[in-house]
């Protein structure tokens, strides 16, 4: 008895309501750009300068008490959170401290790491620091602009290599998807106010790289199908492929979404943003392959005479010349 | 039809079991990592193992490959600093030293330019004020006599100073080229200092590297916290020996040109007015190491080269009854009374030390000084603690990612499930035969590339078996199925993987740090993905099917 996800042959219409579901992503992303611009990005040090203690103590942690002990310092802007995790043992009581940027300091100097520690050693003795970490301003202004560099890049590579490998409405119709999914994947952290620090940046990427491959598997088989059905109208060509890679997509999804759902419940929580950044991206990725980049492509329209093309770009296809066809 | 030479078959199981070699020994962590110690430190030591070395020798057979996976800072806890070399600190030095050259110099013709004096300037430049306006184009030429071609700059011709006049005063600066070089060399300087410093301290493998113009990247790991890492390379130990010309508690005393004025360590609130010309300095030391003064107080004793040796040999001949400081950056340590002559060029430091600070001190003497400043723009410590905590939660995660993935696709695909799963565990062996091949380092993000690869991994295959499952309901025959099922399968899973290893790529160029090790399992993890789904599943379907040789089959 095999499991079976998605039935064998499947004619559902992914363009029934394009309009609705385009419509709705459009929104989606610009809600996303709004949320963003009012609420803003949670910035952790490596893009914000500062610093970033993490507290281990035996007895539970009263916010409260650790601000105003800290407050006292006049380090100015001070934020403290209590981390929880499943993992964690009874007498494990963790929190994370932040502490802006110092004037006239690039990293923070040992000294005022000293003070931090001895006052909340006060309040309480088995109190210690499992990581201090320390970002000038000078770094993390130079790491901003080479993540912001970075995702860039990588659209542009993207964009050119599908326009080598495909058509030039491929390349947009990829690109629209991943805009699409990593602009809403900075709104949900805006929204939920989820640490933005360097690894998100690697995240980002992680999405934009895994909603590309899920976008070029079915642009490969619309390819194919545009080749096997000359006559049939476009859009009937596009569900054709998007069906035949149905069983395909559903697979891949689940089996990467099994692996970081572990990973986010038993992974520990310095991770867990990033792990949930991924987890929002194959979700939002999945869905933005189908109903995102093929309705650019749609509405951008193809060629449809791909023979001949195929034959003179044979020398640039990885794929042997289809025998059957 | 489906025919697999044996020659491939052999290349493709040989390039798996070769992978899975190199992989095995992170398998047997502690003990790899206790031969690698020892057979380092026997080396080091000369070919002789003490007995604990012997007993740690064994544990591990020579024959077989010894690299492991090293795991990151945040893995296995410590420090990274991100320091950033003052390389302008080194231009006002050579201006100091170029001064009394330009005294000399000009003195001679003091018919033609008159009374000269050193003016208030910023630190990159010497200012000379001439007396008699007249003769600036003599002074010129004949300071311009005293500039040198640059050496080892990338400008051949170039000389290293840039001199000109600004009214009555002679206008010395570093010229771009010279800048350069000096800039270079101060790099290289520092960052060998900064190894030796932290090599004296022993810890296990250290990473040190010039960073960008001015920026050394240093990971130690294994220590608490990054102060120790800091106290040794944040200070500059630059010893100097002064005459000193007066004592005073006064720290507003007017301070001539030609002369410095430094507080004592000893003391609060005494300070030395000493000659700002040193008569020797630390960089002409040999030797130095922690010892006991006749009063059995911490001290360093040191030894200078023969040329500081007869500098200091001959100062303290001529100054015997008078005192000279003993200066460590800027601070009097102390400053005791010549009482003879003394030759041979070794002596010994006292001061208020501790036994600690004398043994630091003879570290920083015996490593050299820094040639500038640095600051710090960057520091993470991670406890080991934490490390451990993120290896157990991620070893956990993966376990029961790689379970559930397993048995999905076991459930989905039957018998080829039992293929694609092999496949997939050949895969992250694999993974980990690349990573210790290539020295590279695990961090946290690595370990969720790793689990994410677990995950994408099967895509290939994934692609390749739905490929066949469609191909058997048109294809003629099982055996035709098959190979349409890769041929075809061939297309999307290259460009699907091409595209993501392209950022991967983009990660590994832009990313620093803990980025830098996702990407690189991520872009290993593609590269053997690829390998097992077109190469590996494939020999293991044909060789079933070669056995079996079935009329249909389902997937």
């Amino acid at each position: 008895m095999r499991l079976k996800l998605v039935p064998q042959d499947t004619t559902i219409d992914f363009f029934k309501h394009w309009k609705t579901t385009f419509g709705a992503s459009m929104v989606a992303m610009v809600l996303s750009l709004v949320v963003v611009a009012i609420i803003g990005l949670n910035f952790g040090i490596d893009f914000r300068g500062g610093t970033s203690v993490r507290t281990q103590a035996e007895e539970p942690i009263d916010i409260a008490e650790y601000r105003a002990a800290v407050e006292g310092l006049g380090f100015g802007d001070v934020n403290i959170t209590e981390v929880y995790d499943p993992g964690f043992a009874d007498d494990e009581n963790v929190a994370q401290i932040n502490i802006q940027a110092q004037e006239g300091q690039e990293s923070v100097g040992s000294d005022t790491i000293a003070e931090l520690e001895r006052t909340l050693q006060e309040i309480d003795p088995t109190l210690s620091f499992t990581s201090v970490e320390s970002v000038g301003p000078t770094v993390s202004g130079e790491l901003i602009q080479a993540a912001v560099l970075a995702v860039a890049a990588a659209l542009g590579a993207v964009l050119f290599y599908i326009w080598l490998r495909f058509e030039w409405q491929f390349s947009l119709g990829a690109v629209a998807a991943l805009v699409h999914d990593v602009t809403l994947t900075l709104g949900i952290f805006a929204i939920l106010q989820i640490r933005f620090d360097l690894a998100i940046i690697a995240a980002l990427l992680t999405i934009v790289g895994y909603s590309l491959n899920d976008t070029v598997v079915v642009f490969d088989r619309i390819r194919e199908n545009l080749v096997k059905y000359k006559k049939r109208p476009l859009k009937e060509v596009f569900n054709i492929s998007i069906n035949e890679t149905l069983s395909r997509t559903v697979m891949t999804s689940v089996t990467t979404l099994l692996a970081l759902l572990s990973l986010f419940v038993l992974g520990g929580d310095v991770i867990r943003g990033f792990v949930f950044a991924m987890i929002w991206g194959v979700i939002v990725g999945t869905y933005s392959s189908v109903f995102v980049s093929s309705a650019v492509l749609l509405f951008l329209g193809v060629k449809r005479d791909w023979s001949k093309a195929t034959d003179e770009a044979a020398g640039t296809r990885f794929a042997k010349p289809n025998k059957e066809a | 039809m489906l025919h697999i030479p044996i020659w491939k078959r052999i290349i493709i199981w040989g390039l798996c079991a070769t992978a899975l070699i190199f992989a095995m020994p992170n398998l047997f962590y502690d003990r790899v990592e206790r031969y690698s110690d020892a057979e380092r430190m026997v080396e080091m030591a000369g070919e002789i193992a003490t007995d604990e070395q012997a007993v740690d020798l064994d544990l591990w057979p020579g024959w077989l490959p010894s690299t492991i996976v090293h795991l990151g800072l945040d893995l296995r806890g410590g420090a990274h600093l991100l320091a950033e070399v003052q390389v302008e600190d080194v231009y006002a030095d050579r201006m100091d030293a170029l001064w009394p050259a330009v005294r000399d110099l000009l003195r001679d013709e003091r018919d033609t330019v008159g009374n000269i004096r050193r003016q208030e300037s910023e630190p990159a430049e010497l200012r000379v004020q001439i007396s008699e306006p007249d003769g600036m184009d003599r002074a010129l030429e004949l300071v311009r006599d005293l500039a040198q071609p640059v050496t080892g700059g990338a400008a051949p011709g170039s000389t290293d100073l840039d001199i000109g006049s600004d009214g009555d005063e002679i206008v010395v600066t570093l010229s771009d080229a010279e800048r350069r070089a000096t800039d270079d060399r101060t790099m290289r300087t520092a960052v060998e200092i900064v190894r030796n410093r932290i090599d004296e301290v022993g810890t296990r493998e250290p990473n040190i590297q010039r960073q960008g113009a001015q920026r050394i990247l240093i990971q130690v790991p294994g220590v608490d916290s990054a102060d120790e890492i800091k106290e040794l390379i944040g200070t500059t130990a630059r010893l100097t020996f002064h005459p000193v010309l007066d004592s005073t508690s006064d720290p507003d005393t007017t301070v001539d040109t030609g002369e410095a004025l430094f507080p004592s360590m000893e003391e609060e609130g005494r300070y030395y007015l000493v000659e700002s010309a040193h008569v020797v300095s630390g960089d002409q030391l040999v030797d130095a190491q922690p010892s006991f003064d006749e009063n059995n107080r911490p001290a360093v004793n040191f030894r200078f080269n023969p040329a500081g040796g007869r500098a200091f040999g001959d100062f303290t001949a001529e100054n015997i009854g008078s005192p000279f400081a003993i200066v460590l950056d800027d601070e009097v340590i102390s400053a005791p009374v010549i009482r003879s002559h003394i030759p041979g060029g070794s002596g010994i430091i006292t001061g208020d030390f501790t036994v600690e600070e004398s043994t630091q001190l003879a570290v920083l003497l015996r490593s050299g000084a820094l040639p500038a400043e640095l600051t710090f723009l960057e520091e993470r410590t991670i406890g080991p603690e934490l490390g451990q905590d993120s290896i157990d939660a991620g070893r956990i995660a993966s376990i029961v990612a790689l379970a559930a993935v397993l048995g999905f696709m076991l459930l989905s695909y039957g018998l080829f499930g039992i293929i694609a799963n092999i496949a997939l565990l050949l895969n992250i062996g694999m993974i980990f035969g690349l990573l210790s091949l290539i020295g590279a380092t695990l961090t946290l993000p690595g370990i969720a590339g790793i689990v994410l690869t677990i995950g994408m991994a099967v895509d290939a295959t994934v692609l390749i078996f739905e490929r066949i499952r469609e191909e058997l309901r048109t294809a003629k025959g099982p055996a035709r199925a098959i190979e349409l099922g890769y041929e075809k399968a061939m297309s999307a899973i290259l460009d699907a993987n091409i595209t993501t290893f392209i950022t991967a790529g983009i990660l590994f160029a832009m990313g620093a740090g803990p980025v830098r090790g996702f990407a690189v399992t991520l872009g290993l993890g593609i590269l053997t993905s690829v390998f097992t789904a077109l190469f590996i599943t494939r020999l293991m379907i044909v060789m079933w099917f070669e056995r079996k040789r079935p009329k249909t089959f389902a997937i």
